[in-house]
């Protein structure tokens, strides 16, 4: 018998039930449906003690590093205080340090956060402005680091109210919220041989630099495929950064595409995720990145999934702009 | 007590072999693919993997019900028997992949074929 911690709320799991059978069975409501482990909806977080293996069973890797399980499937082995995933509510004081420019529509803005912010290489934040509250979400760019700062990069939208406030208006010294770490879109060590195709649009590097980063410092052996594009050659960044990447670890490739503008040399002429899978097509053992675009997310993961990438071995985080936010 | 079915097919192990390979059938199944056009990649396989665990006569919760509901928004797009047919074909054609024998590729396609009228809410 072990006790779990819901909210405000404790109860006791009895030896012969599962978490999911001891909530209902306490008139305590959580999403369920098959309670087979199939569909999923139970899915909730341990905040302490790491729960059951056979409780993480069928969840993508990443998730089970954050302490993801299905109650249905969970037979306490200790005790636990647990959540549904999400509606963790803590916000962080981040203070910003720096802001300079990427390119002509991207900025990198640095913050220095509370030593009691953690995140994984290839997760976001909630961003919330300091006066409206209204927030966005952002990738971090970076990997964790001793001196607790985070960068992002920030692209300028069309009549984008909060991107257009960070572009004009945001000053280092001022003072902001962030939400907890959140997505579960982050390089999981126990594959160091693994080949890894990355394929990003626009600023939907920001993760993606993030996790590769994590992986080389890792240790990865794996060739690391990044596929970068961008409709303009300026809309490109970080291309100094990234070619001296691959002239120092020679597992790592860098494609930098445009697809609308033609003569520059060592700049792949085409739409990235075009490219990327032109030139890998067998994506059998491969584990995927993708992140930008929703369009271009969605029709990649499908094409990447046909041509023999496990559906539990592509990470997908599209960029939703504000509006279809729910 | 011999074995059940799902236990012969080889339990969950089999099932979550068996998604993958039928997943990528369908998709690349230019009759019915355009049934899965915006669907979300990852719930889609988790309910495959239901239908499977089903199929393969393990432990499940579908009802009728649930099998008409989930697929009414199809039947308005057009789903009719053809359709079920090459679901069946894919189907079949998974479970040889995976080496099973035939004899019980015909008891989960049975088992499956009971699930038709539903589907198709008639």
């Amino acid at each position: 018998m072990h006790n779990i911690t819901f909210a405000d709320k404790s109860l006791v799991c009895q030896p012969d039930e599962t978490l999911l059978q001891a909530f209902l069975r306490e008139n305590i409501e959580i999403p369920n449906s098959c309670h087979q482990g199939a569909c999923q909806s139970c899915l909730m977080q341990s905040l302490d003690n790491p729960p059951p293996a056979s409780a993480q069973n069928g969840l993508k890797d990443s998730l089970q590093a954050q302490k993801y399980f299905l109650a249905c499937l969970c037979r306490p082995e200790q005790s636990m205080t647990v959540a549904l995933p999400n509606t963790s509510n803590n916000l962080f004081v981040a203070h910003v340090v720096k802001k300079e420019p990427l390119n002509p529509d991207i900025v990198r803005v640095v913050m220095q956060c509370q030593p009691d912010f953690k995140f994984f290489a290839g997760q976001f934040v909630n961003i919330h402005h300091p006066v409206s509250g209204v927030s966005r979400s952002y990738s971090i760019a970076n990997v964790p680091k001793q001196d607790n700062q985070i960068e992002f990069h920030i692209r300028r939208l069309n009549n984008g109210y909060f991107s257009n406030w960070v572009h004009d208006d945001l000053t280092p010294g001022t003072e902001l919220a962030i939400s907890s770490a959140q997505g579960s879109c982050h390089y999981v060590p126990g594959k160091a041989q693994q080949p890894m195709l990355f394929i990003g649009t626009g600023s939907g590097l920001a993760p993606l630099y993030s996790i590769i980063l994590d992986a080389l410092n890792q240790g990865h052996q794996g060739d690391i495929h990044l596929y970068h594009g961008s409709t303009v050659f300026d809309g490109l960044y970080l291309v100094q950064e990234l070619r001296a990447m691959a002239a120092g670890f020679s597992n790592f490739h860098y494609h930098p595409c445009v697809s609308s503008e033609l003569g520059n040399p060592n700049i792949k002429i085409g739409r990235a995720h075009d490219i990327a899978l032109q030139e890998i097509s067998d994506l059998r053992s491969w584990r995927v990145y993708l992140c930008g675009h929703p369009e271009m997310v969605k029709q990649t993961k499908r094409t990447a999934f046909l041509y023999g990438a496990s559906l539990k071995e592509i990470y997908a985080d599209p960029f939703y702009s504000s509006q279809p936010k729910s | 007590m011999t074995a059940s079915l799902y236990e012969q097919i080889g339990g969950e192990a089999a099932v979550n072999a068996a998604v993958d390979i039928f997943y990528r059938k369908v998709l690349a199944d230019h009759r019915i693919n355009r049934f899965f056009d915006g669907v979300d990649m990852d719930q889609q396989a988790a309910k495959q993997k239901a239908f499977f665990t089903m199929a393969f006569g393990g432990p499940n919760n579908y009802s009728g019900t649930d099998m008409r509901n989930a697929h009414a928004r199809l039947v308005q797009m057009g789903l009719d028997g053809s359709h079920f047919n090459a679901v069946m074909e894919n189907l079949a054609a998974t479970m040889q992949e995976l080496n099973v024998p035939s004899d019980l590729i015909a008891q989960a396609a049975a088992i499956a074929e009971s699930t038709r009228t539903d589907v198709l809410g008639k």
